[in-house]
């Protein structure tokens, strides 16, 4: 994978200080369950903020509603400043997602499911940018595969290259590299810190594994039971909590988050 | 509106037919078997018939007709139901396309497919058995209209039921042309209904077409109030779908269901 995509926006430029995701007070409620709980926070241009916790702790419940398939019970969601809950469809154009639960149709070739969100999203120049993003993923060669035979880490290339077609000003990732193998996890952890040093994004991306995490995030965000425990330095959250490392505090809001939250909330009084 | 996302639904569908037989085939297959079927029985039934009187036109072209609704109707369906087996909605909706650049664009296939199907059974129907749409002169048009509204509007309904039921639900949307079809007199004039399926027939745009049909190929004039009335309740319909299926996607995402869709089952 050589020569980093165009990041550049298509879209208009940001403001200076402006935020590319803003989330405020955010709740989900199923029934009696509330999956998101008052969940408010923000990612600037150029951050990688990790949203981490145990398995239902709302991680994929927050990010279907930044992606407006999941509406919100109360609260409010703005994309580049654009309020995602009164006009969805500009909002979500400054956006794209991968996801380890949502591969491309696998009865449709790379270059194809490419072309398609491509003019769904709208993309100047398709035919060039598919090239580069083929290009740039090592793609090329299974340009005109079907999705549905390429392996997991070919499958999450490709949707990645989908994620970075119509140069995001937020992307959101959730577990990009689950099942990847070390060397393309790493290679894919380079990608995304490559597209926010080089261009004016920023990324949410969830994942269970704590030194890509510490490795990539700039800021963290520890959600359980759907509420944020911590917020913080990935590399410095850990000591400030009196534990080692960010496994040992990711076990600790998994099983403990009450204490956590005690601790937080005379932090934060 | 933004054409070029209503395009590139279409162009899914195109690349779907163009890479696999099992799709373009059904397009053509079932409804040449079914001209030739009825076909040669029109033909047995002629000449059982008074002298005069041609089944071919009656009975092989109201085949026709309702074939061509169903192939409009499934066409619609079939489309939808791509999204739906290859676990596509979280890619589409979580994108900046429109309910209704995804829904014209499934009409937009529906319109391709079933034109190709209806080439396909004018081809046999006129070349093995001299069917001529000279016999319905102009009327053909709205006959056709008809049949395309409803046909598109009963796509719609039964792609929100999907929606809405999950997946499994598909099984209720392939039957539904045939349990219409006693109620619309594609073979029978409607007066041979008892009066409760007659009331029926007076709600579905189809009586309508297959009624005129008879009623010109017997010499009568033909209703064209009737038609009118039939052209209406088809256009209701057609904007009773779209609201329906706007409404069944808004649950979908106030509810969770299509951020879960990908599970075979939902309910």
């Amino acid at each position: 994978m050589t020569g980093f995509p165009d990041v550049t926006a298509s879209h208009p430029p940001l403001d200076p200080g402006a935020t590319v995701l803003e989330v405020c007070e955010l709740c989900r409620s199923y029934g009696d369950l509330q999956a998101v709980d008052r969940v408010s926070f923000q990612v600037g241009p150029r951050e990688i903020v990790g949203l981490l916790g145990p398995n239902g702790a709302g991680k994929t419940t927050t990010i279907n509603m930044v992606l407006g398939v999941l509406q919100p019970t109360s609260g409010s969601i703005h994309i580049d400043g654009v309020d995602l809950g009164s006009r969805r469809s500009q909002a979500l154009e400054r956006t794209n997602f991968a996801a380890v639960y949502a591969p491309l149709p696998g009865n449709l070739t790379v270059r194809q499911n490419l072309r398609i969100f491509g003019m769904i999203y709208g993309v100047e120049g398709l035919a060039r940018r598919i090239d580069e993003v083929l290009e740039f993923f090592d793609l090329r060669t299974l340009g005109d595969t079907r999705c549905g035979v390429l392996s997991s880490g070919e499958q999450t290339r490709v949707s990645l290259a989908k994620a970075m077609l119509n140069r995001p000003h937020l992307l959101l990732l959730d577990e990009p590299t689950a099942s990847l193998d070390p060397a393309t996890a790493r290679d894919i952890r380079r990608i995304i810190r490559d597209f926010t040093d080089q261009g004016p994004g920023g990324v949410l991306w969830t994942s269970h594994n704590m030194h890509e995490v510490e490795a990539v995030c700039d800021r963290v965000l520890f959600l359980s039971r759907g509420r944020i425990l911590l917020e913080g330095n990935p590399r410095t959250l850990p000591e400030e909590h009196g534990k080692e490392s960010l496994d040992d505090l990711f076990v600790a809001v998994a099983r403990e988050p009450l204490t956590l939250e005690g601790v937080v909330e005379g932090v934060e009084a | 509106m933004k054409a070029r996302r209503v395009a590139a639904v279409v162009l899914r569908q195109v690349y779907l037919l163009r890479g696999s037989m099992s799709r373009i085939l059904p397009l053509f297959i079932w409804v040449a078997v079914d001209m030739v079927l009825w076909g040669f029985i029109s033909r047995y039934l002629s000449t059982l018939a008074s002298p005069g009187f041609d089944f071919i036109p009656a009975l092989l072209g109201a085949v026709l007709l309702w074939d061509f609704f169903g192939r409009v109707m499934h066409g619609v369906t079939m489309a939808f139901f791509e999204d739906v087996w290859s676990r596509n909605f979280l890619n589409f909706f979580a994108t900046p396309m429109r309910v209704s650049e995804y829904v014209t664009g499934l009409v937009l296939t529906s319109i391709a497919t079933s034109t190709l199907g209806l080439m396909a059974m004018i081809v046999v129907a006129t070349g093995a058995f001299g069917l001529s749409f000279l016999a319905y002169g102009p009327l053909l048009l709205p006959f056709l209209l008809i049949l395309f509204m409803f046909g598109i509007a009963l796509g719609i309904l039964s792609a929100a039921m999907v929606l809405r039921l999950g997946p499994p639900a598909e099984w209720f949307v392939w039957p539904i042309p045939g349990m219409l079809s006693p109620f619309v007199g594609v073979f029978y004039p409607l007066s041979t209904l008892p009066d409760w399926m007659q009331v029926v027939s007076r709600f579905l745009p189809p009586s309508y077409v297959f009624e005129s049909l008879r009623a010109m190929l017997e010499g009568r004039p033909a209703h064209l109030g009737d038609l009118g009335l039939g052209l209406a309740l088809a256009g209701g319909y057609l904007l009773l779908a779209a609201w329906v299926f706007t409404r069944v996607y808004r649950h979908a995402v106030q509810s969770g269901l299509l951020a879960r869709y990908s599970a075979e089952s939902v309910s």
